[in-house]
């Protein structure tokens, strides 16, 4: 039904726009070949056996698929140790956070707050200025923090961008409710807590969000103010895989013969990539709208 | 306060702070819990690291701290900028970024246009999940994804019947850098146009059509006016971006053989400061990068506020 009504559209169309229209599927086509191809081969050759993978490459002969790739990187500590930890800075990242900018975009989103001028002209130079990596990487060193979860998890708690994006949704708010709250004689406290916030659901997901993937997929920080292994988040596990290819000993040690571990490791790239990608992969469908939401709000601003 | 002196513009003055003063005793939640966790963490980690650029002019010794090092003006600056290094790093940073945007920019707006001719609103869901997910991906599984697939015996190897180690190569670095940005982040970047179309009035556009305007000027009447400005604001925004090219990318895609093109200003600041522990040298580096980027930045805003009748971003 649905198609025929497409049909029939389509063949409305004069002939050179249908040219046009051809030409344009064609291309949104290719780009959409180009995006899952590289993920099927990935998923493919993750389960074929390292030999048959390097001689041969893909093979439907399913007599050369195997799961050690698998069972070696899931049967491994590091690779736990490293989703755990970057669950709870995640979590924690994004609580602190969020709890800190939605604070702070309250005074500055009320017309009438004095010092507004002053607090927005410090918080924006810090968004195109600052120390760099030196004098950061000294302050925490000299505060104590290195090698403590709070060296990431403090320092980029506070971001003006999502504060305005905050403010920018606060201030969509009809300021009748805030004056009907003063009248009730309600102070500050309850009338954010109790009636701001409820109605501010679609952006404090949106910015949740970001946040959590924004610390879960991040490894800079961790790099260089991490350096115990157990405090390690999944992105330096993953880098020390993927891109040092120096994967823990225990997943590879039983191997003979340096080649053969070196095989070895590459196919555990394979089944690596997977295993770390799925959790967010299956998540995001269903945030989707909450993601695009926040493009949005930020390109009101923008 | 004011009692004492007899100018009224003092009387105004103090009257103004008795307000101010006034204002914050009623509204102190406003300033002692909402906004003092962010005004002490800006403080703190980016104020004080700014007073840490003195580093930059002396010779730092972590022991004896800032100011029992020696000074020596601007000596890294000179350092850098005389040696042979500082033009490739500078030019490699630049090439990347702005390869980067040539090539990037235009993609998600070409992108927009072709999901916004998709007649089935299901098909076009579809599509644009599936443009969207690379985003998702973490750098270092990104770069993980593309030295696997361009490994010598990867899937673009066996495609070509090659067995070429493009890793190694510094001529290959730019491409792999700028087609898998596009790759992972060119879906994304379309959804901000792609709202910007669905703006452009329904009946502004059947108008067009019962008028008998073609695809092509459609386009040029309907579709491009309503995202000209939005197009105008990420460009603006995108150049004033163009020195802040990020590290972690660029660090993750290094090999010892392609550094020759693949080493830019922030992967050489880490190196030099915190690998080498040239913190001096190294922070003087990273000013030298920060101050570039404002004067980018400052220079952008002067261009949109002439085209914006005043208005900056």
């Amino acid at each position: 039904m649905e198609n025929k009504k497409k049909k029939s559209e389509f063949s409305k169309y004069p002939i050179e726009d249908k040219t046009i229209l051809i030409i344009g599927y064609i291309l949104l086509g290719l780009f959409v070949v180009a995006i899952i191809l590289p993920m099927v081969y990935i998923i493919l050759a993750s389960f074929i056996d390292p030999v048959t993978l390097q001689n041969k490459g893909l093979t439907f002969d399913f007599n050369k698929w195997t799961l050690t790739a698998y069972e070696r990187v899931l049967g491994n500590s590091q690779i736990w140790v490293g989703f755990k930890n970057a669950l709870i800075y995640s979590i924690l990242f994004t609580i602190i956070s969020v709890v800190i900018t939605l604070l702070a975009a309250y005074p500055m989103s009320r017309p009438d707050f004095k010092g507004k001028g002053f607090f927005n002209t410090l918080f924006v130079i810090t968004m195109f200025f600052g120390g760099g990596l030196i004098p950061t990487y000294l302050l925490i060193s000299n505060l104590g923090m290195l090698d403590t979860i709070w060296a990431i998890l403090i320092p980029p708690a506070f971001s003006v961008w999502n504060m305005i994006i905050a403010r920018t949704y606060y201030m969509g708010i009809p300021r009748d409710l805030q004056e009907a709250a003063e009248i009730d004689g309600a102070n500050e406290m309850v009338y954010f807590f109790k009636i701001l916030l409820p109605v501010c659901t679609p952006i404090i997901a949106t910015i949740s969000m970001w946040q959590f993937v924004g610390m879960w997929n991040s490894y800079f920080d961790a790099l260089i103010y991490l350096n115990s292994a157990s405090k390690q988040p999944l992105q330096l596990v993953l880098r020390s895989i993927l891109i040092q290819s120096q994967p823990d000993p225990g997943m590879v040690s039983d191997m003979q013969s340096t080649a053969e571990r070196a095989r070895l490791a590459e196919l555990l790239k394979y089944a690596t990539i997977i295993i770390s990608s799925v959790p967010l992969m299956i998540m995001y469908p269903f945030f989707q709208k909450y993601f695009d939401n926040g493009i949005m709000a930020g390109a009101v601003k923008g | 306060m004011g009692k004492a002196s007899g100018s009224t513009a003092s009387v105004a003055k103090s009257s103004k702070l008795h307000n101010f003063f006034v204002y914050v005793r009623q509204h102190w939640q406003l300033y002692a819990l909402f906004i003092m966790p962010a005004f002490l963490l800006t403080i703190i980690f980016r104020y004080i690291p700014m007073g840490g650029i003195l580093i930059a002019f002396l010779e730092y010794n972590p022991i004896r701290g800032i100011l029992g090092s020696e000074w020596v003006g601007m000596e890294h600056f000179a350092r850098f900028l005389s040696s042979p290094d500082f033009m490739r790093y500078l030019m490699n940073t630049l090439k990347l970024s702005v390869f980067g945007l040539l090539w990037g920019f235009p993609i998600p707006i070409l992108l927009a246009f072709l999901l916004n001719r998709i007649l089935s609103t299901k098909t076009k869901q579809r599509i644009q999940l599936v443009l969207y997910m690379p985003n998702f991906i973490s750098v270092i599984v990104l770069c993980g994804i593309v030295r696997i697939l361009l490994s010598p015996t990867g899937m673009v190897n066996s495609l070509l019947g090659t067995q070429i180690n493009f890793m190694t190569m510094p001529s290959a670095f730019r491409t792999i850098y700028i087609a898998s940005g596009i790759w992972q982040g060119a879906g994304w970047a379309s959804i901000i146009y792609t709202a910007a179309l669905s703006n452009a009035s329904k009946e502004l556009k059947e108008a067009a059509v019962i008028d008998g305007a073609n695809i092509i000027q459609q386009i040029k009447a309907v579709e491009w006016p309503a995202i000209k400005d939005t197009v105008l604001i990420q460009f603006i925004m995108a150049v004033g971006n163009i020195m802040s090219i990020g590290f972690e990318k660029a660090y993750a895609l290094q090999t010892d053989m392609n550094m020759s093109s693949s080493e830019i200003i922030s992967t050489y600041v880490y190196k030099k400061g915190l690998l080498d522990g040239d913190y001096g040298f190294s922070t003087a580096v990273g000013l030298f990068n920060t101050v570039i980027n404002v004067i980018l930045l400052v220079s952008m805003n002067k261009i949109v506020q002439g085209m914006n009748e005043g208005k900056g971003i």
